[in-house]
């Protein structure tokens, strides 16, 4: 990456100088920017935990940050969050690792080079788009057969899902294709089909860069906003696990939901339900800075292994 | 050979290979890929036939509306496009300094590494906590205003920011490295080589690489949202210091209204106006991409 430098040689200039430190200030900035969002949300968040609890926040069963009287608990956001991701995951880790697998495996590569990027449209498809389809098309075409109420759990979670199909089948896909050849090779010499090539020798092998394309499309899935503030609706609720039909058919509402409700109101200054906006956010940072982190460590750790 | 037959699946051992199985599989996986290829394919007929009779010249050039029929975009349109612009004049030089950096200045140390580990993790970060960022920071702490062009341009900004650094920087290495030896053996220095030799090589890759954020760019819709962007403007915006709005939040709004003219009708002409945007903007990256690649 870096070259040899020819400073010894005498033919650095000031001027070359001044660019490097201008350069590396630009580089800089992207720490800075992760230092002002923790920044951000602690100032205004450390300003909620006064007025508000962190117990109460953290174990409190009722969110209704403007009605009175006013609770403050997020559980009701985290499960609503939780109910979207697994909805999404249930869709979209199956479909988007077999479409990985017959793209590392299966598709010649005059079709590759033209499904790649039809499926690279999905995760460029606006979200307020996917939220207007999911409310408008997908929920009144599910509600012929379904008991769905107009927002609901189920048209949200398909779309999310949908959206992060890209995020699961391309990063699995480089794992795949990272695979050695030699492993397939072998495995065909001992008479295996195809399938069980896939299946038995490829799909393990990549197993941890599977494993953090999961984790990082779980990471989308909860931090998506305007499809579950469209879709799924503004009813806070803790999820009732014994009753999925339930749950799936109402309507929830989302951490991120929760924050365009709060941002799209007339609140503003110093009350707790204003407040309440950082607190939630500094939450759904957490969860997903975490996640992103275990993802990009696992991604990193199956890239030495075939180097 | 018993070991064999014990250890691998039954399908697999000499003469009873199931072909069958095997076709059944191919096929399961090229469905699923078809999946959400073919669902996005259906939905965006479904909002095209919709949008037909509402997306018109009147639709393109005139205010919002309370009356479905008299309903327009254009503010919507100017407010997207004005933000689009500021944006690209930020964060341009920005990221492709950082790239730079990166990848020409930086040693492979413990700082470098960190660097890189906090620009993919910011990519991760969820836009609507950007938002948050630019209502704290920009809002509050500089005083753009809310909800002002200003305010917006910065807050999506940084958000696209890692997308066009990452960007920037594969096109950077993809530069061989033997030009940049030749230029040091011409006697220049780190600076004249970056700037004779690796940028205008790189240009193509990174151009492109913008242009696609900017396409993520004009698509966002939550960070607006928590920066206090009204969802619905009537004026254009005139100075840095307007109040804007933009596509993604007045359809946003209009997904709202009950009336089913705002749902079927005005809505799914907003959406069509904005994919038409974003398929512009992304076809325009292509282009550049093809271009280069062919004169390599």
């Amino acid at each position: 990456m870096s070259q040899p430098d020819f400073s010894h040689d005498g033919i650095r200039t000031a001027r070359g100088t001044a660019f490097r430190y201008l350069f590396m200030l630009c580089a800089l900035l992207s720490i800075l920017t992760t230092v002002a969002i923790i920044l951000t949300l602690l100032v205004d968040a450390v300003d909620f935990f006064a007025q508000v609890s962190l117990v109460e926040f953290l174990t409190g069963t009722r969110w209704s940050p403007t009605n009175e009287p006013t609770s403050f608990g997020v559980l009701p956001l985290i499960s609503g969050t939780l109910a979207v991701t697994v909805g999404a995951a249930a869709v979209a880790l199956p479909i988007g690792l077999l479409t990985a697998i017959y793209l590392s495996e299966y598709a010649s590569e005059r079709r590759r080079a033209y499904l790649k990027p039809a499926l690279e449209v999905l995760a460029g498809v606006p979200t307020v788009v996917y939220g207007y389809f999911a409310l408008v098309y997908v929920t009144p075409a599910l509600d012929t057969f379904l008991p769905l109420s107009t927002f609901n759990t189920l048209s949200a979670s398909i779309m999310v899902g949908i959206m992060i199909i890209p995020m699961v089948s391309s990063i699995s896909e480089d794992a795949m294709s990272a695979v050695p050849d030699s492993l397939r090779q072998a495995s065909y010499g001992l008479g295996a089909t195809k399938f069980t090539v896939s299946t038995s020798v490829v799909v393990p092998a990549a197993l941890s860069g599977i494993f953090s394309s999961f984790i990082l499309a779980l990471s989308r899935a909860i931090g998506e906003t305007m499809i579950v503030a469209i879709a799924a609706g503004q009813t806070p609720r803790l999820v009732d696990v014994t009753d999925p039909a339930g749950l799936f058919l109402n309507s929830i509402q989302t951490m991120t939901a929760a924050m365009v409700q709060i941002g799209t109101g007339d609140l503003v200054g110093q009350g707790p339900a204003y407040k309440s906006l950082f607190a939630v956010g500094l939450t759904l940072f957490v969860i997903t800075f975490v996640m992103n982190l275990i993802s990009e460590l696992v991604a990193s750790r199956y890239r030495e292994v075939y180097r | 050979m018993a070991a064999d037959t014990r250890d691998a699946p039954a399908d697999s051992g000499f003469g009873q290979v199931s072909r069958t199985k095997d076709i059944a599989f191919r096929l399961l996986a090229l469905a699923a890929t078809l999946v959400g290829i073919v669902s996005l394919a259906a939905l965006l007929a479904n909002v095209a036939v919709d949008a037909v009779g509402w997306l018109d010249w009147g639709f393109l050039t005139s205010p919002p509306h309370p009356d479905p029929y008299e309903a327009g975009f254009l503010p919507a349109l100017i407010g997207s496009i004005a933000i689009m612009l500021v944006i690209a004049l930020i964060t341009f030089p920005v990221g492709v300094g950082a790239a730079v950096y990166l990848e020409e200045y930086a040693s492979d140390g413990y700082l470098t590494r960190f660097i890189q580990l906090n620009i993919a993790n910011l990519a991760g970060v969820p836009s609507v906590v950007y938002g948050l960022l630019g209502l704290g920071l920009f809002v509050g702490l500089l005083g753009f205003g809310y909800g002002t062009v200003l305010a917006a341009a910065f807050t999506v900004g940084l958000l696209i920011l890692p997308i066009i650094i990452i960007a920037a920087q594969e096109a950077i290495r993809a530069v061989p490295d033997s030009q940049r030896q030749a230029s040091y053996g011409m006697g220049a220095t780190k600076w004249q080589t970056i700037r004779n030799v690796v940028l205008p090589r790189a240009m193509p890759g990174i151009m492109t690489g913008t242009i696609l954020a900017l396409g993520r760019a004009i698509g966002e819709t939550a960070p607006l949202i928590m920066i206090a962007a009204p969802t619905t403007v009537f004026g254009m915006p005139n100075s840095l210091f307007s109040k804007v709005s933009a596509m993604p939040l007045q359809i946003y709004n209009w997904a709202s209204y009950p009336q089913t003219e705002f749902q079927y009708g005005v809505v799914a002409a907003g959406v069509v106006t904005l994919l038409v945007v974003l398929l512009t903007i992304n076809s325009i990256a292509i282009i550049i991409r093809n271009r280069y690649q062919q004169r390599t």
